[in-house]
């Protein structure tokens, strides 16, 4: 428990070192008066179009929603993979190996599924 | 002072020395990056101030904290303010998770007439015996400073390269996750201490088709168990520190400077220092899992080995002291070595395309990685010493 307030501290010294610093930068600086045109967003030359709310390819959104599934499979791998070491020297190791191998299997089904259905191609 | 606020009280200090440690290292790492790209490009890179110009990153640093400050018309100032601090955070965190040194072991002493001790100072920030699951955890959060800091610039250009920057760093990090499964089937233990203790003060040693093989000049690493494993690892982490060859969010020939655009003065250098954590992070994931941690390559050269026949004639907890620098420069060496690889890799291979980098991700490294903790798997169940 102490060393996670320890932990809770430390993140609120970062930030109130992240903070320190950029109040401090922008009390230091010149602050000249600045144009419209210096406001603008960087492009090169012409009147940037871009509103607020930009509208992204809904293909990064695809991707994030795959990295999730496929991210909580890999996630449940991990305990077995420490344990696993045990039931082999306690003679269950064949056990283990079937039963990871079934889950393995969905993961390898689902990845080849994408892959067909040509959810990660780009173009 | 109880118990608990002293052990707390503790471990503040040490994570700020990290983080600190970690600060400091940053100037040296562009210095490093910058004389080395001179060196390979054929000119001369930083030299002017001070010696060898290490004096370049000092004085920027300085020139930072007095430029203008500026916030985009259009921009959505919490988000573009806060990018720079949140990029600080995981890298630090994830450092000081890290053990750099061997435990530094206090005998209870006398001091000004009060006793003190016994303590026992783990060269690690703070341990929550999870190791590598809260790192992989706390070290996924650097994709939100980049959002933060595309969202809230309003920029195309800056939307776009943080976009891509998480969208990429999104997919690395399931090759990166499963690469680790055939090292932590070896292992058994999320802990990085038992880690490096496991490769601590033996040769290597292993079963092959029932029997038992000792490779006496090699130490006991995990690279020589799960080479394939390391390799994913190691190309794993350049995507998730967004460098090149897979630096597609700030890639300057199509996005200007990516999601950093509209960042000046010192909220740039923080962005530099986050990515530059993430790269000692990285690194030291990679001394820890594959290259023996903090251990010697010469494996017979252990902590208590070298207490005992380098400082012995000294008090024991100067000699526990010392043995603890010395280690730490050990691991400081392997994670420099491999930070230089960092470098070395940024002018030999060319940036991918933004397809092609989202194929390697998805088709090629999350495949392999996938055999090779099947791989492992059966070679632990049919044949294990």
């Amino acid at each position: 428990m102490s060393s996670l307030l320890a932990l809770l501290i430390f993140v609120a010294f970062l930030a109130a070192f992240g903070i320190f610093i950029i109040v401090g930068t922008s009390a230091l600086g010149p602050k000249p008066e600045v144009s419209k045109a210096k406001a603008m967003p960087y492009e090169s030359g012409v009147v940037g179009t871009e509103q607020k709310d930009s509208r992204m390819s809904v293909k990064f959104y695809l991707t994030a929603i795959l990295f999730i599934l496929f991210d909580i499979e890999i996630i449940f791998m991990y305990p077995w993979a420490i344990t696993f070491m045990d039931f082999v020297k306690s003679g269950q190791g064949m056990y283990m190996l079937g039963g990871m191998g079934v889950f393995v299997l969905l993961f390898v089904v689902g990845l080849i599924w994408e892959v067909k259905s040509k959810a990660l191609d780009w173009n | 002072m109880g118990k608990d606020a002293f052990e707390i009280t503790l471990n503040i200090v040490k994570m700020i020395l990290i983080f600190l440690v970690m600060v400091q290292l940053v100037p040296v790492l562009v210095w490093a990056e910058r004389r080395v790209s001179g060196f390979m490009q054929n000119r001369f890179g930083p030299n002017r101030i001070g010696p060898l110009g290490l004096m370049q990153l000092l004085a920027d640093a300085v020139k930072f904290l007095f430029k203008e400050p500026f916030f985009p018309a259009k921009g959505v100032a919490a988000m573009y303010h806060a990018a720079p601090v949140m990029a600080l955070i995981p890298g630090a965190l994830a450092l000081a998770a890290i053990p750099l040194s061997s435990a530094v072991i206090v005998e209870p002493f006398q001091w000004l007439g009060r006793e003190f001790g016994p303590y026992t100072f783990l060269a690690q920030g703070y341990d929550f015996g999870v190791g590598i699951v809260m790192v992989l955890g706390i070290s996924s959060l650097g994709a939100y400073s980049l959002l933060m800091a595309g969202w809230g610039s309003s920029n195309k250009y800056s939307l776009l390269g943080a976009v891509r920057a998480s969208a990429q760093m999104i997919s690395y990090e399931l090759a990166l996750g499963l690469s680790l499964v055939g090292i932590l089937m070896i292992y058994g233990t999320f802990s990085f201490q038992e880690m490096i203790n496991q490769q601590l003060g033996q040769a290597l040693h292993f079963n092959a088709l029932g029997k038992e093989v000792v490779i006496s000049w090699l130490p006991n690493w995990g690279i020589f168990y799960n080479p394939l494993g390391a390799l994913i690892f190691f190309c794993a982490t350049f995507a998730e520190s967004n460098r090149l060859p897979f630096d597609l969010p700030e890639a300057e020939g199509e996005l200007v400077a990516g999601f950093h655009t509209e960042y000046g003065g010192f909220a740039l250098l923080m962005f530099y220092i986050g990515e530059y954590g993430h790269m000692m992070v990285a690194s030291a994931l990679v001394t820890v899992f594959y290259l023996g941690g903090y251990t010697m390559p010469f494996y017979e050269i252990t902590p208590a080995y070298v207490q005992q026949a380098w400082f012995g004639g000294m008090h024991p907890n100067w000699a526990s002291l010392l043995t603890g620098v010395v280690f730490a420069l050990v691991m400081l060496v392997k994670v420099m070595l491999l930070l230089w690889v960092f470098i070395w890799v940024r002018w030999t291979l060319p940036r991918f395309r933004y397809d092609h980098l989202m194929d390697l991700g998805w088709k090629t490294m999350l495949p392999w990685a996938l055999f090779n903790t099947i791989l492992t798997a059966a070679w632990i169940a049919f044949s294990w010493r």
